[in-house]
């Protein structure tokens, strides 16, 4: 088997589940219990606050334990919207993000809000003096994608935060699902305020996520109920997710420092080896771009059949991103970055992970081109 | 020492059997469910079968299930989706005095948006009376929300009366099934239930996995916007281990109902006799009729509950004051004092047994001895 959709989900690491397990059998009391096996959870849970804040460069306060992704972006972009909005009303994001966010900005422009979406060139990235002249006195919110799900872009975080620093007013967050381990964002150098991560994209289990929120800023939250995650995120924790995740982290972050470079060779080679088929077209720009998504079209054949003509091999891509993939039509990504309609819409996405071999690579590129040549024949 | 753990409505242990379902599906069913290759198509089914599994268990088809990330979220979305579908009908709800923090402070929360909402008295017992339901009912009632089963004094609502009561109304009636589902049977359509929420953690299954009951035809607008997963009713990638986590939990409890109940009478039994042989005062808070066999919630007259808590724990009792959410804060419970009166010193001198998975009668007796032992002292 050779899994190449690891921005869909990824596997879990082995050591990511032992912790599941020894904390599931060992502090299952409820972390808000004040007996003294609650105190035990409730010693774990500080103990992984901590340490996911130290791995991120944050302080233990400034996390948020959420269900995941989704859950990140929405109480982040609703939390500042909902809290912020006597400020002013106005609220930015891109025209290429995950459907979390957009899908969220689209919600608030329904609740009375004015967004602007800003667009992005022909490699999925956003200009400056855009965001410049978008920006209002009453902005209170810029969200921006760092990592893009379905090409990889990766947007000028640092850029932006530097120069968002000077606009008091304006809180700056950053949906870092893709990116995390993948590609380094520095929260407090580049100014960030809020950032999403989730734990099944790097090998932690699903249900798990957490959200940075620099101290300071305030949050409407998006569950009532008790008072976890310090009012922020209502609902009994779920500690052995946590725990696993904060895990799953550690050991991402140190196979990434050890292995960054040779994920970016894998990616090379695949894209040296595409751009001598003139059947494909590149999706994923060549600078300003992470080391684990390709995005291609090959001229003629459908994504979908490709994509099951692969898995008769043991091979797993995927068409978009795995939460539109039921969707029909191109995709919104592929379009916003001026790619013609049905080109857009027979992308596939290929995507490593830092577990991923030079082996799997080579077998892979070997089965995929002779995919592509017996489906052109049966096509042709 | 290993502490006697008595605080099963707290958050319980998760079943072995359970914990090996989940990591089975951790290691070998990794996909996303909305991946359309092999490992996605997996994943879903596992859900869908989940679904269906816990559909029927209730009394309904899987289709009408949606997963959440727990009881806080089910609650937040049944109460929050169901006020914003339907305030052109109206904008007022009844909800109880006694509820969870995770309907109370939800249905707050609307107030502040322009819902009316009624809190409805209860009896000394803790149950509420259908006069008063049918009197607060107004025209533009849109939703009552009622817990099934109180988890700190354990009195069960007459859900069925109630519900045939709404009947004729256009209220929409939810109810918050936490800590009754798995101790006794629930049939969405013997009492006709609109919403219904639930959580795996109080069934000895995982942490950050619930569902919510959604009968067909009712309206409910998502509160997070991301994906089109759960029919778009809850964006996000699937927990698809916590899924299968809630529905093994589910089965397993569904099978021992029964045995279990007579269990927790007997274990009531041995505590309250081991009270009385050793001339303990006290008084059961709660309904002699109608209550969750798995609570017990005790008054002892002239002691003080902080105190108790802190002696039994420290002789390896582990019980609690009340929800676990608000066991933190030194607030008398809100339940209690809906009961007796903000005077009353019942609020301040009962702790809640909770009884569950792993225990054993010797152990109640020891915990009976304990409990007995520390009250008399206390009150000397
Ligand atoms: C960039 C991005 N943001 C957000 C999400 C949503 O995360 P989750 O699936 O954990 O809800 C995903 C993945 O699905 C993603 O790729
Ligand atoms: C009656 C009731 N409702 C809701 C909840 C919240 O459930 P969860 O902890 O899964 O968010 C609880 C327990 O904490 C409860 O006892």
């Amino acid at each position: 088997m050779i899994y190449l959709d690891n921005s869909a989900t990824t596997k879990p690491y082995p050591e990511a589940l032992e912790t599941f397990n020894i904390v599931s059998n060992q502090f299952f009391a409820n972390p808000s219990s004040i007996h003294g096996l609650g105190g035990l959870s409730e010693e774990m849970l500080k103990r992984s606050r901590t340490q996911a804040a130290e791995l991120l460069g944050v302080k233990p306060s400034e996390i948020t334990f959420t269900s995941g992704g989704t859950e990140g972006n929405n109480l982040a972009i609703k939390g500042v919207a909902l809290s912020y909005s006597q400020r002013g009303k106005h609220i930015i994001t891109t025209e290429i993000e995950h459907a979390a966010t957009y899908n969220a900005f689209k919600q608030l422009e329904n609740a009375g809000f004015e967004v602007t979406y800003l667009p992005v060139n022909h490699k999925g990235r956003v200009n400056l003096e855009d965001l410049k002249k978008a920006c209002r006195k009453d902005t209170i919110l810029i969200s921006i994608i760092h990592v893009n799900n379905e090409v990889g872009t990766v947007q000028p975080l640092q850029e932006i935060g530097e120069w968002l620093k000077e606009q008091r007013a304006t809180l700056f967050h950053v949906d870092h699902v893709q990116g995390i381990g993948k590609v380094p964002l520095n929260l407090k150098e580049y100014g960030i305020d809020l950032c999403t991560i989730s734990g099944h994209k790097f090998h932690g289990p699903k249900g798990t996520g957490l959200l940075f929120v620099r101290g300071g800023v305030s949050l409407s939250p998006l569950f009532s109920g008790g008072s976890q995650e310090l009012n922020r995120r209502a609902g009994t924790e779920n500690l052995p997710g946590i725990a696993a995740m904060v895990k799953a982290l550690r050991i991402n972050l140190e196979t990434s420092k050890r292995h960054l470079d040779d994920l970016k060779c894998l990616k090379n080679k695949m894209i040296r080896s595409f751009e001598t088929n003139d059947d494909l077209i590149i999706h994923t720009p060549a600078e300003f771009s992470a080391p684990h998504i390709i995005n291609v079209t090959i001229k003629g054949i459908k994504a979908e059949v490709l994509v099951h003509a692969l898995e008769e091999d043991d091979i797993y891509v995927s068409t978009k991103s795995a939460c539109s993939s039921r969707e029909g039509g191109a995709s919104r990504v592929l379009l916003a970055m001026g790619i013609p309609e049905d080109e857009a819409a027979h992308a596939i996405r290929i995507s490593l992970s830092l577990e991923n071999t030079s082996d799997e690579i080579d077998r892979f590129l070997d089965i995929f081109n002779k995919k592509i040549n017996e489906l052109k024949s049966v096509m042709g | 020492m290993e502490a006697i753990y008595l605080d099963h409505a707290a958050t319980t242990p998760v079943h072995p059997e359970v914990l090996e379902e989940m990591v089975d599906v951790y290691q070998k069913i990794f996909g996303n469910p909305s991946s359309i290759h092999q490992f996605g198509r997996e994943a879903r089914k596992v859900i869908d079968e989940a679904r269906d599994a816990l559909g029927r268990q209730i009394g309904t088809e899987g289709k009408n299930i949606v997963f959440t990330s727990g009881g806080t979220e089910a609650d937040n979305m049944a109460i929050i989706g169901a006020a914003l579908a339907n305030q052109e009908k109206g904008k007022h709800i009844i909800t109880s005095k006694i509820e969870h923090h995770a309907v109370l402070h939800t249905c707050q929360n609307l107030e502040e948006q322009g819902f009316e909402v009624t809190y409805l008295d209860v009896n000394s017992n803790g149950r509420l009376d259908l006069n008063d339901i049918q009197q607060a009912l107004r025209d533009d009632t849109i939703l009552v929300t009622l817990v099934y089963g109180n988890n700190e004094v354990g009195t069960l609502q007459p859900i069925r009366e109630i519900a045939h009561l709404l009947r004729p109304h256009q209220a929409l009636f939810h109810t918050d099934a936490v800590q009754a589902f798995g101790t006794i049977d629930i049939d969405v359509r013997e009492a006709p239930i609109d919403l219904l929420s639930l959580t795996a953690h109080k069934i000895n299954g995982p942490k950050g996995a619930g569902l919510l009951y959604v009968r067909e035809g009712v309206p409910i607008s998502p509160y997070s916007y991301g994906g089109e997963q759960e029919r778009k009713r809850r964006p996000g990638t699937q927990n698809v281990p916590g899924i299968v986590g809630l529905q093994k939990a589910a089965e397993i409890s569904a099978e021992s109902i029964l045995p279990r109940m007579d269990t927790y009478f007997a274990y009531r039994k041995i505590l309250l006799n081991t009270l009385e042989k050793n001339d303990i005062e006290y008084k059961i808070n709660g309904d002699p009729d109608h209550f969750l066999p798995h609570i017990l919630n005790l008054y002892f007259p002239g002691t003080n509950v902080e105190a108790l808590l802190v002696n039994l724990d420290l002789a390896g009792v582990a019980v609690s004051s009340g929800s676990a959410c608000t066991a933190g804060s030194i607030e008398p419970s809100h339940v209690l004092t809906a009961m007796y009166g903000k005077e009353s010193e019942r609020a301040k001198a009962s702790v809640r047994i909770s009884f569950g998975y792993g225990l054993s009668t010797e152990a109640i007796q020891k915990a009976a001895a304990i409990i007995a032992k520390t009250v008399k002292r206390m009150k000397q």
